[in-house]
């Protein structure tokens, strides 16, 4: 059901998009090709921030610190009752979409998408958007250079998304 | 900020592979950066080209303008810095709305439309105006109301129930979204009391 109304949502927008213009008696097709022709300049500007992005971001992740930090902090997770398969996810979670996807993958198919650890990493990737690309992406392509307190916002909103997550499935699905 | 992070992530990054002496590896990650970057291009590129067509539909025929007008009242007082009935709120608003539908690939254009548009708006140009540090805490905190990528996700290995957790994906994105616009509004409101 949800589904099919997530489904139904971009041919329905388009539908009504397309026919608000021949209604208002618009050329839509000139419309439309004026626009999309906007797209090269806008991909000439965000290319070199993804560029830079992919580049840090790749550097740092494939390094394996994340793994050690991990081995450092377990002791004090396991002792907050976190379920600590989780937290390589939690820690990619705002800084690689691709990697997060790829780690929840491996989390389904190793315990199952019932399972407590499948429905954690379900309800983190679904609750959850990757606040680095984000604010680099959008910031960048307007030549945004002083981002205030975007940043760190966005961080903590991550890290509040990611521990209500935990306790709201722990309390819905837990033992 | 994203200057320091970025600085951090490299340096961090390099250090650690030269210390645990992973010296192919990364000279392989540096490289492939580039490939990474160019698919990833080239996949956003059409979906770009083709949600700025259906956009400049909407914004020539006057439905943007219709829709801000619309929401004005109600968007309006999370943005006090954009004027009344602003295209730019309506291309927030497509944003947020085609991202609680879990279509992150459409939901892009639009927020990099209502950034153009923020900062016609931005007096400095170099700094995020108060509306872009809105817009964006509460994009990056997440607004899925249908996770699709997470349900087919689930489907594809065979849970019995894959949408049995959209409902505490929504608390927990009501949750952190709301505590980034609460955040948001104490970090203003006390940066202009100094």
């Amino acid at each position: 059901m949800l589904n099919f109304l997530s489904e139904l949502m971009i041919p329905l927008m388009v539908l009504f998009i397309v026919l608000y213009g021949i209604n208002k008696k618009i050329n839509v097709y000139d419309a439309f090709v004026n626009g999309s022709v906007e797209s090269f300049k806008m991909i000439l500007t965000i290319f070199p921030c993804i560029l830079a992005m992919i580049l840090g971001i790749n550097i740092f992740l494939q390094s394996g610190i994340l793994t050690g930090v991990l081995n450092l902090i377990r002791p004090f997770l396991l002792s907050l009752k976190v379920p600590v398969e989780i937290i390589p996810m939690a820690l990619m979670r705002p800084i690689s979409g691709n990697a997060t996807l790829a780690i929840l993958n491996n989390l389904l198919l190793e315990y199952g998408p019932d399972s407590l650890i499948g429905r954690l990493g379900s309800v983190i990737q679904g609750s959850t958007e990757t606040t680095f690309y984000v604010l680099t992406l959008y910031f960048g392509s307007v030549g945004i250079k002083r981002i205030r307190h975007a940043m760190w916002t966005g961080l903590a909103v991550d890290l509040i998304g990611i521990i209500s997550s935990i306790i709201i499935v722990l309390l819905f699905f837990g033992s | 900020m994203v200057n320091r992070i970025w600085s951090a992530f490299i340096i961090i990054g390099i250090l650690f592979t030269l210390l645990t002496g992973q010296l192919e590896l990364i000279n392989k990650i540096i490289l492939e950066s580039t490939k990474s970057t160019f698919d990833l291009t080239v996949q956003i590129f059409p979906v770009i080209a083709l949600w700025l067509g259906i956009m400049n539909i909407a914004q020539v025929s006057g439905l943007l303008k219709k829709i801000s007008e619309l929401i004005s009242p109600y968007l309006g007082k999370l943005f006090p810095g954009i004027p009344k009935g602003h295209e730019a709120l309506s291309l927030i608003a497509s944003n947020i709305v085609i991202n609680m539908f879990g279509l992150g690939n459409a939901a892009t254009p639009f927020g990099l439309k209502a950034m153009q548009s923020l900062q016609e708006l931005n007096d400095k140009k170099e700094t995020a105006s108060d509306s872009m540090v809105t817009f964006l805490i509460i994009n990056t905190s997440g607004v899925t109301l249908i996770p699709t990528t997470v349900i087919s996700m689930r489907m594809m290995y065979g849970s019995n129930h894959p949408t049995e957790i959209v409902l505490a994906c929504i608390l927990a994105t009501v949750i952190s979204s709301l505590s980034g616009i609460i955040i948001d509004y104490i970090i203003r409101k006390g940066g202009k009391g100094a």
